[in-house]
């Protein structure tokens, strides 16, 4: 049912560290990994080897770059998924109940059965978070690892999603965010998390934690300004070598 | 927006095919019997038609009867119910009026509502996205039921209403342009908003998570059409609804010239509603660093 439930139990999301995350892409290809062996329909490739290559993935790492006004420039990796809205937009639009959001822990999946392949979902969408898949003609999402968190198959160290497993700068966390003593609501408060385009109104429930201020180059003695400058023109051969290019 | 055949192939067509029952239903003209039988093949044919084009962009048209279900929350799921609506009480009423050479008015009234409704929810898929700031005003519904029903009346050959019609949605377009020119500043969502990296200072999208192109990119951020966007505005002003109205304004226009004002009037809605999809930006863009 595409009625979005008015309160869930739990909020699972993930909470992602900007600061941390070096762009290695391997929560990407992990979540690819996962989620074209398991379950669902298998995320294709078109033309991988060939001059032009695309595919259907759940996360995507962009990188950024961004110039303060003092200091210096600094990139910031930023892996995007869907963010598991509370007041998802993809949901309510979907004409055949495939698209849901469980009222048990707030994850949003597609019902890949009853998907008929118009794609509003992926329009209602602000974030880019849902790919069509080409091959199966349905709509593609992030499951949460939906058939990880919960499967006693796996150890208990794995029942993670697979991206946040993978991850190995420890940028990617996972947990409930509608219980404010789990340690990712900790988190969250402690390095002030935030949401992405808070103004639409979508309540995402996955969180961003903005990267910290980088250290600034500081004078380490008030007295070094006044120094006489040691080595102002080059000595020797490069000394001599300067005097004879500049008499050419 | 990604300007898909089908889908402009649909809303053009069904709109006015739509727009043509909504006049057939109130009885202007009042015709019954083998006019009648012309009058309801052209406009079912156009709806039809358009309903069926779209299900070419479906990626499982098998499954299109699932779509009937999601009527409390989804506008897409609403218009399909509209539209077999209409679609049914108008075939009652057409049977009546080409047949039995009955027209049953109260049928014809319901059958009219239910085809504008058709239109307005066809309207709201649209409207409702906020993600595409263009679309999501009030002028959307007004602009497309507007020019549905200038298309329907100058089809029915209903010239007096159709020439305030055709001028009214015209007004309409060129409102929805200009209003929708602003919409996306006024949305006021940024590459700062979206990645949350505003206040540090000056953000730049620096690399794309991909070497090549894909699925948001194909559909969401297509920049392809734009380029002649005002040749195309004043071709769609000019064919849609300009070059109709003076055509059936010329003293005891002909049904040849009342034919050359709705090929017209069709070509015009064509360029508008490429102008629809690919003027139409979706704010996922921004992670792209579309708009700067």
């Amino acid at each position: 049912m595409t009625s979005l439930p008015e309160t869930t139990q739990r909020k699972l999301g993930l909470v992602i560290d900007l600061d941390t995350c070096v762009g290695c892409h391997a929560c990407v290809i992990a979540c690819k990994g996962w989620n074209t062996e398991n379950y669902g329909a298998p995320l294709s490739d078109q033309d991988p080897y060939g001059a032009a290559p695309s595919g259907t993935f759940l996360n995507r790492v962009h990188s950024y770059e961004i110039t303060p006004p003092h200091g210096q420039a600094q990139l910031v990796h930023f892996p995007k998924s869907c963010l598991h809205c509370e007041d998802a937009p993809c949901v309510t639009v979907c004409p055949t109940g495939a698209s849901y959001k469980r009222s048990e822990d707030g994850i949003v999946l597609v019902n890949e059965s009853d998907c008929i392949g118009c794609g509003l979902c992926a329009w209602a969408c602000p974030y880019g978070a849902r790919e069509m898949d080409p091959t199966a003609k349905v709509m593609k999402k992030c499951t949460l690892c939906v058939d990880r968190i919960y499967n006693e198959n796996l150890p208990e160290e794995d029942r993670t999603p697979a991206c946040v497993r993978t991850c190995p700068a420890g940028a990617r966390h996972f947990g409930d965010l509608g219980d404010p003593d789990s340690d990712v609501s900790q988190l969250v408060a402690a390095r002030g998390g935030f949401d992405l385009m808070p103004d639409l109104g979508t309540k995402p429930v996955n969180k961003y934690l903005p990267p910290r201020p980088k250290d600034q180059w500081e004078e380490t003695d008030i007295l070094a300004p006044f120094l006489e400058p040691v080595a102002e023109s080059p000595q020797g051969f490069l000394g001599w070598l300067d005097r004879a290019l500049e008499r050419l | 927006m990604h300007p898909a055949p089908s889908v402009i192939i649909f809303t053009t067509l069904s709109g006015l095919g739509f727009g043509l029952l909504v006049f057939l239903g109130l009885g202007l003209p009042p015709v019954t019997g083998w006019v009648a039988f012309v009058f309801f093949l052209i406009a079912y044919a156009l709806a039809v038609g358009g309903l069926l084009a779209s299900t070419f962009h479906l990626g499982h048209p098998e499954r299109a009867l699932k779509a009937f279900s999601q009527w409390r929350t989804s506008w897409l799921s609403r218009e399909a119910w509209a539209a077999v609506a209409a679609l049914v009480i108008m075939a009652l009423y057409a049977l009546g009026a080409v047949f039995f050479d009955t027209r049953i008015s109260a049928l014809g009234w319901l059958g009219a509502g239910l085809s504008f409704a058709t239109v307005i929810t066809t309207a709201m898929i649209y409207t409702q996205i906020k993600a595409v700031p263009r679309w999501h005003q009030a002028l959307t519904p007004l602009h497309l039921s507007t020019a549905s029903l200038a298309g329907g009346a100058l089809l029915a050959g209903q010239i007096t209403i159709a020439q305030i019609l055709l001028f009214l949605a015209g007004i309409i377009q060129i409102a929805h342009w200009l209003r929708g020119d602003q919409r996306f500043g006024e949305a006021g969502q940024s590459i700062a908003s979206a990645t949350g990296l505003g206040s540090p200072g000056r953000i730049r999208a620096f690399e794309a998570p991909h070497t090549g192109t894909n699925y948001l990119l194909r559909e969401m951020v297509h920049v392809v059409g734009r380029k002649h966007a005002q040749r195309l505005r004043l071709i769609a002003l000019g064919l849609g609804f300009a070059l109709p109205l003076g055509l059936i304004m010329i003293p005891g226009a002909s049904h040849g010239l009342g034919g050359l004002a709705v090929l017209s009037h069709i070509l015009g809605m064509l360029a508008s509603r490429w102008l629809f999809f690919a003027q139409a930006e979706h704010v996922v863009g921004l992670y792209y660093g579309a708009r700067g």
